[in-house]
C-alpha cells in the first residue's frame, strides 16, 4: 500500500524496479525494527535512472528525524548487494508524511512489539494534538483506560501513558 | 580566537535568502536554548519534551539554512552580528516558566506562520507543511503547562506572570514583516493575540501590559542586533567547530 503517489512521474514501473522497490522497502526501522520502511510509508518512490543507477525517495516521519540518514544507508546497502553501484537516496516533503501512512500490517506490528499504534484519521483536516484519548488502547492488557504520561516520549514521534488497568507504561505512536 | 569571515552566500535562485535565514535562525537558536535544559529538566518527561521540541526545531533550521548557503557554515561560523533571529528566542531558559512562556509566545507564532506559508506555493510551502502539524504539538505542550503553571500553586502562579511579563516586551518583532517572505502579517499579529489572550486568561492569569517593542533593547534581532546573552550561547554552540575544524564523529 505504502502511498499511491508516484512523485517520480515515470513509465510504470519495470520488473527490477518493482524488485528493487520491495527490498529497499523491507529494510527495518531503525528505531523500531518491527515495522518495514515500506510498513512506515516513508518510500516514496524508486526508479532506474541509468544502467546500475537507481534513484530512490524518501520521506522523513518528523523534519528532525535523525533516523533519515540510517535508512539511506540501510537502503543503499541492500541496493548494492543486490549489484546496484549507483544509488541516490533524496528526501523529499511533500506530501507531508501523515501516520495514515503507516499500514494496517504496520500497525498490528506496532501493537504487537508494545507502542500503541497512532489512531486513523479517515482524511479531512486532522492532523495534530487530539484532545480526547478515547480509543487508545493499552498494547498489553487491551484496556481503553489510559491517560498521558508526557506528550513527548523517547523519540518525537511517540507519547508516554500509562494503563490504569495493568499500571504499565507503553509508548503511543501520536497521530501526525 | 581568530574567526573566519562570515559566509553569506549570494541568493541562490528564487530562494529569499534574508527570509530563509530569518526562519533557520529562529529554529536553530531556540533549537539550542532548548537543548539546554538536558540533564537539567525538572523531571525526566520534560526533559525528554523539551529536547524533542528541540530536535523537531533542528531539521526545521538544517532545511532552512540549506536553502541560504552551507548549513554548517551558517550555524558554526558566522558572527552574531549575521545573525537574523528575533530576539525572543535568544533569551535565556531563565526558570521552567521562562522556558514555557518562550515555547507558549514563539509556537504560537510559528503555528499560524507556518500554516499561512503552507497554504502558498513559494519556496517554504513544503517545509512548513511538514512542520506546520509537529509544531501544533509543540503548541499543544506549552499550553497544557501555561494552564498548569497559571492555576497552579501560589508560586506557580507568580512565577509564570513574572515570565510572561519579562518576555513580553519581544513579541512585537515576531511581527515585524521580512523581505522575501509572504505573510499577511496583520492576520498573523490578530490571530496570535486572540490564542494567547485566550490561553493566558484560561490559566487565570493576566495579558501583560507593556509595549511588545520599542524598550531600547527590544526587536532588533532580524537587523543583526541581539541581546547580551546571545553572545554567550553562540560561543558556546560554536566553539567545538571553531576550535576544531573539519572534525567529524
Amino acid at each position: 500500500m505504502v502511498t499511491t503517489r508516484a512523485p517520480l512521474s515515470a513509465p510504470p514501473p519495470t520488473p527490477l524496479e518493482e524488485r528493487l522497490r520491495e527490498l529497499a522497502g523491507a529494510v527495518p526501522d531503525p528505531e523500531l525494527p518491527v515495522v518495514t520502511l515500506a510498513e512506515l510509508g516513508v518510500l516514496r518512490g524508486l526508479q532506474m535512472s541509468g544502467p546500475g543507477r537507481v534513484e530512490v525517495e524518501l520521506t522523513p516521519t518528523y523534519t528532525g528525524c535523525p533516523a533519515v540518514e540510517a535508512m539511506a544507508a540501510d537502503i543503499e546497502r541492500v541496493l548494492h548487494e543486490e549489484g546496484i553501484p549507483e544509488v541516490e537516496v533524496r528526501t523529499v516533503l511533500t506530501p507531508a508524511w501523515s501516520t495514515d501512512d503507516i499500514t494496517a500490517e504496520g500497525r498490528r506490528k506496532l501493537a504487537e512489539f508494545g507502542v500503541a499504534p497512532p489512531r486513523v484519521s479517515g482524511g479531512g483536516d486532522r492532523s495534530g494534538p487530539v484532545p480526547v484519548s478515547l480509543g487508545i488502547r493499552c498494547p498489553h492488557c487491551g484496556s481503553t483506560d489510559t491517560t498521558l504520561l508526557s506528550r513527548f516520549s523517547s523519540t518525537a514521534c511517540k507519547a508516554l501513558r500509562r494503563c490504569e488497568a495493568c499500571r504499565e507504561p507503553f509508548d503511543h505512536f501520536k497521530e501526525l | 580566537m581568530k574567526q573566519a569571515p562570515t559566509p553569506v552566500p549570494p541568493a541562490a535562485g528564487a530562494v529569499p535568502t534574508a527570509a530563509a535565514l530569518a526562519l533557520g535562525d529562529d529554529a536553530l537558536v531556540l533549537s539550542h536554548r532548548l537543548a539546554e535544559w538536558a540533564g537539567n529538566a525538572p523531571v525526566l518527561e520534560e526533559e525528554v519534551a523539551l529536547t524533542n521540541i528541540a530536535l523537531d526545531l533542528l531539521g526545521q533550521a538544517r532545511f532552512l539554512l540549506s536553502l541560504a548557503g552551507d548549513e554548517d557554515e551558517l550555524a558554526y561560523l558566522r558572527e552574531e552580528r549575521a545573525f537574523r533571529n528575533v530576539q525572543l528566542v535568544e533569551q535565556p531558559n531563565g526558570d521552567f516558566a521562562h522556558t514555557i512562556a518562550r515555547q507558549l509566545f514563539f509556537s504560537t507564532y510559528q503555528e499560524l506562520l507556518f500554516g499561512q506559508l503552507a497554504a502558498g506555493d513559494g519556496p517554504f510551502a513544503p517545509l512548513a507543511g511538514k512542520a506546520v502539524k509537529e509544531v501544533a504539538y509543540h503548541r499543544d505542550h506549552a499550553e497544557h503547562w501555561t494552564l498548569r503553571l497559571g492555576d497552579g500553586t501560589e508560586e506557580s502562579h507568580r512565577r509564570t506572570q513574572t515570565a510572561l511579563d519579562a518576555l513580553w516586551r519581544y513579541t512585537g518583532e515576531l511581527f515585524e514583516p521580512v523581505e522575501g517572505l509572504e505573510v499577511d502579517v496583520t492576520a498573523l499579529r490578530d490571530g496570535w493575540l486572540t490564542l494567547i489572550t485566550k490561553t493566558v486568561r484560561q490559566a487565570t492569569l493576566e495579558l501583560p501590559t507593556g509595549p511588545q517593542a520599542g524598550a531600547w533593547t527590544a526587536g532588533a534581532g532580524r537587523q543583526g542586533l541581539h541581546t547580551e546573552p546571545f553572545g554567550r550561547m553562540l560561543a558556546e554552540m560554536q566553539h567545538l567547530h571553531r576550535s576544531h575544524p573539519g572534525a567529524s564523529w
